[in-house]
């Protein structure tokens, strides 16, 4: 889109020059110097002056719940809720049997099934069987729909060509039924756990591919966030690192982790979360590491031709593509 | 740039049908022009215009961000950006950083110059001990002295890579920001350069901002303004798309007021209130820069 014109350096000086006095007393409107005063006085016609009265009530009107039609289950005393499986069946076995062991009473998987690891279709038996509750996660949404990306909200051109490689390699090996079945999971699911009422999505309560990190969600967005969605916690995904926060008003935000590859910390394990009642009335919150056999994995995804950087992940902890998603201390901590 | 004497307004832009009006999903991303338009250079593409003479818009003191942070807390903010001109020229920066920091991730824009090692320091010191992500944003506009000095000015190259080298050095990764003012920043040999120039300083893991150029302010005198066909109509833009509109989720506040993006603060049409609760309507996008954040999916948040 440039239409530069290459200019004599004399000139383009003496223009340097005049520019750092050209608004002496005057300020740029559009194309044209116009005297400073000429253009406050024009921006201060404009917009609105409301009442204080008004004011508030716009913001109130601003955090008015959102219409979220899930149906709430439950009540359970404790569940397990994991998200990311990323074709990643061997933790995802390794799971259910931890899950049963802590007691769960109920499975929640929050979506992205596909991507990065081997064999897609292999997952959706084991999901099925074990009767996990599953929500559609960008990777669903986007394979169900027949869209050509996962839609995960990379903007890096690396980062883009990873994903591609995985997004492709998935959408050819899941078959049409497995594709339909991905199409009809609901987008939100709501539980009660305690009394408590659990919203349940893949990236946030408004967009499937929001990532909420914990250094980049402050306290006050995300009390809107469960006022506007009615809710006593949040529990999401897709960013890949778990972490939770109790707020100043009591209530929770889960990000429950992902089991389809490392938490970017250096160790081979991936994370999930349990969810239980208290007798106080509040949510007990674990973040639970999971050892599967991830050298069965790294195997498998090399023999499958899958892109070492991503078997690298396995075997190490360390994230080596999407890192430019990561908030400032996200990156600071991790390898790459 | 014409120079008009008397208090005449230019004539707006005159377009055929009403402008798409965008909708306010959400508030998250909320813009301080911290130093306004001040700045220690006068780049041959600022969009703002931004000098050492421009007083459009002053600096804001900490008492007025911190009323406006209070206003954000209530709308639940997500992430909180501060521009100039040069940030750091204010000299409440540091503490209006440090206040934003218990409250939400922030993220500075810089040209570097002001960046010396005690500076940097204080700085690390601040993101470690905020609550939240603190990012430094340094903008450059080529990997060589050659291709970065003609738009930024003489010298500055060098200076730019040394407040570079000082935050690297207090164990700061910054974000250098890049236009497209120079096609070839923006390709993929472009990002390339950039990144080695970036891992010779000791950048480990080099993080990258491409933008493009808007054609007003400075830039209109440099490449020329907008043709009368860049601009958008009514129906252009479905509500589907509003997601790539950084107005649907974005408000700027200055010292005159709160005006609806970063890009257009030099419009007194882009003023929508005083108060944040003033601003919270829909915007039409009858400007001619709309078009190139609609055309190009431009965000100016990392």
């Amino acid at each position: 889109m440039s239409n530069r014109i290459p200019e004599d350096p004399a000139i383009k000086k003496a223009r340097a020059q005049a520019k750092l006095a050209a608004h002496r007393g005057m300020a740029t409107w559009g194309e044209k110097l116009v005297p400073l005063g000429t253009f406050r006085a024009a921006a201060q016609e404009v917009g609105r002056e409301l009442a204080e009265a008004e004011r508030v009530a716009e913001i109130r009107a601003h955090r008015e719940p959102i219409a979220e039609m899930a149906v709430t289950e439950g009540p359970f005393d404790r569940i397990a809720v994991f998200g990311g499986v990323y074709n990643n069946r061997f933790a995802l076995e390794a799971l259910l049997e931890d899950a049963r062991k802590r007691g769960a009473d109920a499975l929640y998987c929050l979506g992205d099934l596909g991507g990065f690891g081997p064999s897609p279709e292999a997952v959706w038996p084991l999901l099925e069987s074990a009767d996990v509750r599953t929500i559609q996660g960008n990777y669903e949404q986007s394979l169900s729909s027949g869209r050509e990306d996962c839609n995960c909200g990379y903007t890096d051109p690396r980062d883009n060509h990873y994903a591609g490689i995985s997004y492709q390699y998935t959408a050819e090996r899941c078959s049409p039924e497995f594709k339909r079945w991905m199409g009809e999971l609901p987008q939100h699911r709501r539980v009660t756990v305690g009394g408590r009422n659990l919203l349940m999505v893949h990236g946030s309560p408004r967009r499937v591919n929001e990532f909420l990190f914990d250094s980049s969600s402050p306290d006050a967005f995300l009390e809107v966030l469960l006022d506007q969605y009615r809710a006593d916690a949040i529990l999401c995904t897709h960013t890949g690192i778990a972490w939770h926060r109790r707020l100043p008003s009591g209530r929770d935000v889960v990000n429950v982790g992902v089991i389809g590859r490392p938490g970017n910390d250096g160790r081979t394990e991936v994370w999930y979360t349990v969810l239980a009642a208290q007798t106080t009335g509040n949510l007990a919150v674990e973040i639970v590491p999971l050892a599967y056999d991830h050298q069965a994995l790294a195997a498998e995804m090399r023999s499958e031709g899958l892109p070492e950087p991503f078997v690298e992940t396995v075997l190490t902890g360390w994230w080596t593509t999407c890192l430019e998603i990561l908030p400032a201390r996200e990156r600071a901590a991790s390898r790459y | 740039m014409e120079t008009s004497s008397t208090a005449a307004a230019p004539a707006p832009p005159q377009f055929e049908g009403p402008a798409p009006r965008v909708a306010l999903r959400s508030l998250d991303t909320l813009w301080f022009q911290v130093a306004g338009t001040l700045c220690n250079l006068a780049c041959n593409h600022c969009f703002v215009s931004c000098s050492p003479t421009n007083h459009t818009h002053e600096h804001l003191p900490l008492s007025l961000v911190e009323r406006y942070l209070a206003e954000a807390r209530a709308l639940g903010v997500k992430e909180y950006y501060f521009t100039g001109g040069e940030p750091f020229l204010n000299p409440d920066m540091e503490a209006i950083l440090e206040a934003t920091l218990q409250q939400g991730p922030a993220t500075v824009l810089t040209n570097g110059l002001l960046l010396d090692p005690r500076r940097c320091q204080r700085l690390a010191a601040m993101s470690e001990d905020g609550a939240y992500s603190l990012d430094v944003r340094v903008s450059m506009d080529g990997y060589d002295a050659a291709s970065n000095d003609p738009i930024r000015g003489e010298g500055t190259y060098e200076r730019i890579l040394a407040g570079i080298d000082n935050l690297v050095v207090a164990g700061i990764n910054p974000v250098v920001t890049v236009t497209e003012v120079n096609v070839e920043n923006g390709s993929t040999e472009g990002r390339q350069r950039f990144l080695e120039l970036l891992k010779e300083r000791g950048v480990s893991k080099p993080r990258l901002k491409i933008l493009p150029v808007f054609q007003i302010g400075a830039e209109a005198e440099r490449s020329g303004a907008y043709e009368s066909w860049q601009h958008l109509q009514h129906g252009q833009v479905p509500e589907e798309s509003w997601d790539h509109l950084q107005c649907s989720t974005c408000r700027m506040v200055t010292d005159q007021g709160v005006w609806v993006c970063p890009i257009l603060v030099n419009e007194p049409d882009g003023r929508m209130g005083e108060s944040l609760a003033d601003t919270l309507d829909a915007f039409p996008l009858s400007h001619p820069a709309c078009w190139t954040c609609h055309a190009f999916g431009v965000s100016c948040k990392t």
